[in-house]
């Protein structure tokens, strides 16, 4: 029985690696199977689990042709997720861009302090 | 100052129950753990430019506690505080996380945070690692970067789920 996409499933499906890897490798177009397994470096069964997990929440899609399966991103499902992490990669950036401000300063007065010694 | 690395911070999800943050300074590492650890100089980054800074407490030993607040630009207030577990200085800190605006967390279910210095060439990579007691307390905690609150996260969280159903 095929579980139900839940948020959680999705962060899940999203977050590990080598999954992220093969929707990085999909960004770029459709690939078929024994692309995804050669650019991975991985064996078959495994490279299918993990797109399995990636269909089971959304991620990406899969069609036949002939013999092949090609499997592509579907980026729209993706994108709340992306925006998620995006916005709370926001809240970090922007407080350590206010880091870099007082590490500036801390270094200007120890150049100082070592000129007056 | 020119730079061709990013500067932006980066974060990514390992695992179900981990956030990791990574960023690069311009500056040595015992810098970058001073702005980290003296309250003074934590007051001047901390709020991320989205609010004022109430109270930096921070008591640097094994066991000692920290407590930063800050008042938002919309009013909210937000608080955080825990405990230092491990202190290496200039290479490593590990603390509790605990955020005020829920119940507290059950003794063994704190967020932990490992903080860790690395310098190359002058320059210093920090490694933010939250690691939290289950999945959904990660995901919540993600939600908090969001920018105007927690229900923009929770409709977001809706909309998600009718996409992907």
């Amino acid at each position: 029985m095929a579980r139900a996409a839940t948020t959680a499933d999705a962060f899940n499906a999203v977050a590990e690696p080598r999954r992220r890897q093969i929707l990085d490798l999909l960004a770029g177009g459709e690939r078929p199977v024994n692309d995804l397994v050669r650019l991975l470096g991985l064996a078959q069964p495994q490279v299918s689990k993990h797109l399995r997990v990636l269909r089971e929440v959304g991620a990406v899609d899969v069609r036949e042709e002939g013999r092949q399966r090609l499997y592509s991103l579907n980026g729209p499902a993706l994108k709340p997720i992306h925006d998620w992490v995006k916005a709370y990669e926001r809240l970090w950036t922007e407080r350590f861009d206010a880091l870099d401000l007082v590490l500036d300063e801390l270094g200007r007065k120890e150049e100082d302090d070592e000129h007056h010694e | 100052m020119s730079t061709t690395s990013s500067h932006s911070a980066t974060v990514t999800l390992p695992s179900d129950e981990e956030i990791l943050i990574t960023r690069e300074f311009d500056a040595p590492k015992h810098l970058v753990y001073r702005a980290y650890t003296e309250p003074e100089l934590v007051r001047q980054w901390w709020h991320a430019r989205r609010g004022t800074m109430t109270v930096v407490e921070i008591d640097l030993r094994v066991g000692g506690e920290w407590r930063y607040a800050m008042v938002a630009d919309g009013g909210q207030e937000v608080a955080f505080h825990g405990t230092y577990r491990e202190i290496v200085p200039d290479e490593r800190l590990v603390t509790t996380e605990i955020f005020e605006g829920v119940p507290a967390p059950e003794p063994g279910q704190e967020v932990i945070d490992t903080a860790t210095f690395a310098e190359v060439d002058g320059r210093t990579r920090l490694t933010l690692l939250v690691a939290c007691p289950s999945r959904e307390v990660r995901d919540m905690i993600v939600a908090s970067g969001m920018e105007d609150g927690l229900q923009d996260a929770l409709d977001l969280l809706d909309e998600l789920t009718v996409t992907l159903r």
